[in-house]
């Protein structure tokens, strides 16, 4: 006999779903008019019907936003601010199994990330902020730095509830009022963060959450009443946001889309190196705008991590997001899954060569195995283009120089990897590699102290840290400007 | 001997392949066990991880305060762990001081466990500290004592001072008093050793020397078989095995006490070295408390409540 | 200039672009006439086209690895040393700005002294930077977490008619590491040009600053578009007009700023990017 493990399913019996959301204005829930469909991408199974807001609605939630601004919450000292961010984020500890759980239905990545990374960096993001709410004139951006008004937040479907803690924490920390619009297919997270508020007492129309889809996004940012946006999300739907505001006086950082370079030298720690490739590209499905999806290894150990990465991949344990076991969940939309489907059929096409583990995969839900490509190029669409998918592209270098040419080729700046056990090297590398966040000997880490943001088209900004108050701040620069 | 013709026995050759290991990445390789940790094993896979450890469990008692009768005692827990209960496995042997051998190959053999072997610590166990006729003369006692299985320690010293020739010849030495009679667990004392470079090190040097398994402590120095220490030891098994189709056993010893922290290891075992290596063949634990907290958490499986101290024995 | 009768007949300087290092004349051959306020004749400064424009950026995208690598000492001392050439030549630009500016020379003067003490201002930030934007940040696990500002890269700068304002742009642009592409509207073309001459006698590497005289309504489009650009500093801009660069600029998310008078690091941060390293921590 040999070592199965027998499943173990988390239990859904924390969580109860209502059949129906509205929106979260003004401190209250409101019914919507139109509804859509929310599923379990693992099962395909309808787990409720989330509001799709209209210009009225948002509107309406900007009108809250606004005069909560006005009446209460730019008159709250810094302090009292904090108190409240340190009151959420001891109920999104307090309630963070249950969180874990319905991010899991609701996005299908598997509860151990939702309830060892999402969930717990969800309540260090607002406990980390609610310190900051008080302290703003030690943040470097001159004395009693002034808030926006009325931010408009847009986040994505990877990381439903980190990144709404992403957004709200810093907003509100600044003295910035919120209406936020989660992602179409993952919004259940942001509802219940809304009794979340509510529990934590927060003031009215403090935060405001309108669900729907990319109309609604366009209303958000385009409504005269909002002052700053913060968006994350695809270059594309980037640049049009940038395009928008363009001859408006609106603030925005945008996070976007990442082709990150995890390069190998090869003297890197080997095993760990293998490891690190896997979180790189695996960890969410990859799902994750810093993903290492591009892996640049030196030709002369290629073969090696090559080989170990597949005996490392025949042991990723792909099915229920729920299972505690399970490592790599469901594709989060069937959309998404046909263009990773798309993508990697280019691959195929371009000549690459693809290598997946034996998986046994459900008939139901949305599923794709871990898969790489060798003997990949620049020229390969795969080695350019975001596939936001469990799909690694694979380069090789001979120099040093060559590696970070190779890592620095593409219009992305997001993230960058570099395993080396030689520390010279490493400050060598992250000096050269043109990207934000530079992960050095490890991947995909993030914490609230740490800035995170892009170079180039991987947008404007940072967040988290010192730097992502400026965000949500106004600094000499605007307040001097022309 | 040919060393797997990977070495020829120098230390310059021994030098260079230690050299061209990789590097272990200390946060990195924590990082994986403690995820590895996290595994649920539940029902079906818990009964069976519970029953494979019992198999597993070097039963050991090495106190200063050993006696003939604490031995013949143990030596019965060994053959059967619940008395109650016959499908309960032995153990996969019993670990005891040179002295003690024959009076547990005796009593073992008396009671009808001639299928449980007896391990001898051995080489001026614990701390190694002898001359090599002494470490020779220690093993070759116990072996004609009738231990089939000696676990020697290394000389951390010299490890630490770099004559890595001297820790290899003196298991290259201890592997041929042990012949065909005994297979060999070398100890490195993790703990003495502390980076997981110095335990990737180590495991190939002994493995090239001859040793049968490799183990990471005495039990007398902490941290000992901590979940990283033993992954970079069966990673290390794992790749031997690539090299030289041989399957080399791992043993962790020291600090593993409940049934949590032998599953885990079970774990590491099945997704590091894999399935393969999950046989008291090539993994043992070695333990005392342990075992009776595995038979505690085999009864609760099996009665559907929880147990109590009072119904496993604590022999 | 023309207005004395002179006891012998003047060399006219003949007023060119400044690309990378060298002084090219428009590739277009086309020239504009700068006059003093009276209307008499100043100079011809060259028209630039958006060929110029895509010649200096491709000078200035060749100039910034060794620019943006260099010691922030050597930065700083580059920087100092603009201001010794400038203050050497103080009374050239005195009237200079005088007569293309319209203003008194008693004016023009504080204006040139206030231009040379801004360089001194901007050379000791070049050091400094990092102690006021970087930091450690203490994560929660074994890391060592650092972030320091990078320069973004080539930067473009429609600079207004001030030559303040022109001075505050370039050193807030390449004080940090970037290299740029000035585009210098009407009369300032003549000061700005005579700059172009302290620069090349200053040790700065050929390409860090280009300067591109003409008309910004035809070349800052240009700029705004250009995918090999990554920022762009439009405060010479009419606010109206920034909408459209914006927009154009959207498309590689060209970070684009303007700004008010005075100076302020800010204005060199805007220009910079956040990079943060983790590397792990452990034997």
């Amino acid at each position: 006999m040999t070592f199965e493990y027998a499943p173990a399913p988390e239990s859904r019996s924390i969580v109860s779903i209502k059949p129906k959301y509205g929106h979260f204005i003004n401190g209250s829930f409101v019914a919507g008019k139109k509804h859509f469909p929310t599923i379990n991408p693992a099962t395909e199974e309808i787990l409720s019907h989330i509001a799709l807001g209209g210009i009225s609605d948002v509107d309406k939630a900007v009108m809250a936003a606004q005069k909560a601004y006005t009446k209460t919450w730019s008159k709250l000292s810094g302090k009292e601010r904090g108190k409240y961010l340190y009151r959420i984020a001891r109920i999104l500890q307090e309630r963070a199994r249950e969180f874990a759980v319905l991010e899991t239905l609701d996005n299908g990545k598997p509860i151990r990330e939702t309830r060892d990374i999402d969930i717990p960096l969800v309540a260090a993001h607002f406990f980390y902020h609610a310190g900051w709410a008080d302290k703003l004139d030690y943040a470097g951006l001159g004395h009693s730095p002034k808030a926006y008004g009325v931010a408009g937040q847009i986040i994505p479907w990877n990381f439903p509830l980190l990144m709404l803690a992403w957004k709200v924490a810093p907003a509100l920390a600044t003295g910035n009022t919120v209406v936020l619009k989660p992602a179409e297919t993952t919004s259940l997270t942001a509802l219940l963060f809304a009794e979340v508020c509510q529990q934590a007492e927060l003031p009215d129309g403090v935060v405001n959450i309108v669900t729907g889809d990319g109309s609604t996004g366009s209303a958000i940012v385009n409504h005269p009443g909002v002052h700053k946006i913060a968006f994350t999300g695809s270059t594309d739907v980037g640049k049009k946001i940038a395009r928008a505001i363009a001859s408006t006086d609106k603030k925005a950082t945008l996070e976007l889309g990442g082709k990150g370079a995890n390069i190998v030298f090869d003297d890197a720690p080997i095993d760990e190196t293998v490891e690190g490739i896997v979180n790189g590209i695996f960890f969410n499905q990859g799902h994750v705008c810093c993903a290492g999806s591009r892996l640049i290894v030196q030709e002369s150990v290629a073969e090696e991590i090559i080989e170990k990465l597949k005996v490392r991949m025949a042991k990723i344990r792909v099915g229920d997001p729920l299972d505690k076991n399970t490592d790599l969940g469901a594709i989060n939309s069937k959309e998404q899954l046909v263009k990773i489907k798309e993508l990697s059929a280019i691959g195929d096409v371009e000549g690459a060569e693809r290598w997946s583990p034996q998986c046994n995969l459900s008939d139901k839900g949305f599923w794709f195995a871990p898969t790489i490509f060798t003997g990949v190029t620049q020229a390969h669409r795969i080695a350019q283009e975001e596939i936001f998918g469990p799909v690694l592209s694979v380069l090789t270098f001979r120099t040093p120089q060559e590696a970070m040419d190779k890592a620095n080729n593409t219009p992305f700046g997001l993230s960058a990897g570099i395993w080396s056990e030689k520390g010279s090297r490493i400050f060598w590398a992250s000096q050269h590699l043109k990207a934000g966040v530079i992960w050095a000997n490890t991947f995909n880490k993030f914490d609230p102290a740490s800035p995170f943001g892009g170079y180039k088209e991987s947008g404007w900004g940072r967040e988290g840290g010192k730097h992502g108050l400026a965000a949500y701040l106004k600094t000499g620069k605007e307040t001097g400007a022309k | 001997m040919s060393f797997y013709g990977l070495v020829d026995g120098s230390e310059k050759s021994l030098i260079h392949f230690l050299d061209q290991l990789s590097g272990v990445d200390q946060v990195g390789a924590e990082a994986r066990a403690a995820m590895l940790a996290t595994r649920s094993i539940k029902t079906s896979s818990k009964k069976w991880a519970i029953e494979t450890a019992i198999s597993m469990v070097d039963l050991t008692t090495l106190e200063g305060a050993d006696t003939p009768g604490k031995v013949r005692a143990l030596c019965s827990k060994a053959v059967r762990p619940d008395p109650t209960d016959p499908t309960v496995p032995s153990v996969g042997a019993v670990c005891v001081y040179n002295d003690m051998v024959e009076i547990a190959r005796t009593h073992l053999d008396s009671i009808g466990g001639k299928h449980v072997p007896v391990a001898a610590v051995s080489t001026a166990f614990p701390s190694g500290r002898a001359s090599m006729e002494v470490k020779i003369q220690d093993t070759q006692d116990a072996i004609d004592a009738g231990a089939a299985e000696i676990d020697m320690v290394i000389d951390r010293g010299a490890f630490l001072a770099g004559n890595y020739g001297l820790v290899f010849d003196e298991i290259v030495k201890i592997r041929e008093v042990c012949g065909d009679k005994a297979h060999l667990k070398v100890i490195f004392e993790t703990g003495e050793l502390v980076t997981y470079d110095n335990v990737r090190k180590a495991s190939y040097l002994a493995m090239l020397a001859g040793a049968d398994f490799i183990k990471t402590s005495t039990g007398k120095v902490a941290p000992a078989a901590t979940p990283p220490v033993v992954l970079v030891m069966l990673e290390a098994v794992r790749d031997f095995y690539s090299m030289t189709q041989r399957r080399i056993g791992v043993k962790p010893a020291g600090g593993i006490r409940t049934t949590k922290d032998a599953i885990k290891q079970l774990v590491l075992v099945n997704e590091t070295a894999g399935p393969e290596w999950l046989t008291p063949d090539l993994f043992r634990i070695g333990a005392s408390a342990l075992l009776n907290d595995l038979l505690m958490q085999r009864m609760k499986m099996s009665d559907g409540y929880y147990a109590s101290p009072n119904y496993v024995t604590i022999d | 200039m023309a207005t004395k009768k002179p006891s012998r007949i003047d060399v006219k300087k003949t007023y060119k672009l400044y690309i990378n290092g060298a002084f090219p004349r428009s590739e277009s051959g086309r020239v504009f006439e700068v006059t003093a306020k009276n209307g008499d004749f100043v100079a011809n400064p060259a028209l630039a086209s958006r060929k110029d424009l895509r010649d200096a950026v491709t000078a200035a995208r060749a100039a910034e690895s060794g620019w943006s690598k260099a010691t922030a000492y050597n930065r700083g001392q580059i920087l100092y040393r603009i201001a010794e050439m400038l203050e050497g030549r103080s009374e050239q630009f005195e009237s200079e700005i005088s007569l293309t500016s319209h203003t008194t020379p008693a004016k023009a003067k504080v204006i040139v002294s206030e231009a040379i003490d801004r360089w001194v201002w901007y050379a000791g930030w070049s050091d400094k930077l990092q102690a006021v934007s970087g930091a450690t940040n203490p994560v929660s696990g074994p890391f060592f977490n650092f972030s320091i500002s990078e320069p973004q890269g080539v930067v473009a700068i429609a600079s207004s008619d001030s030559f303040i304002e022109f001075i505050d742009a370039i050193a807030a642009a390449v004080v940090s590491g970037n290299t740029s592409v000035v585009l210098v509207p009407g009369g300032l073309a003549v000061p700005a040009m005579s700059f172009a001459e302290v620069l090349a006698t200053s040790d700065l590497p050929a390409g860090v600053i280009n300067i591109l005289t003409g008309s910004l309504d035809e070349l800052a489009p240009w700029a705004a578009s250009h995918m090999d650009i990554d920022g762009f500093d439009i405060t010479g801009i009419q606010k109206k007009k920034h909408g459209a660069l914006k927009e154009a600029g959207a498309e590689n998310l060209k970070r684009i700023h303007s700004f008010g008078s005075g100076k302020t690091p800010t204005r060199i941060l805007a220009f910079m990017e956040s990079k943060t390293v983790w590397h792990s921590v452990g034997i």
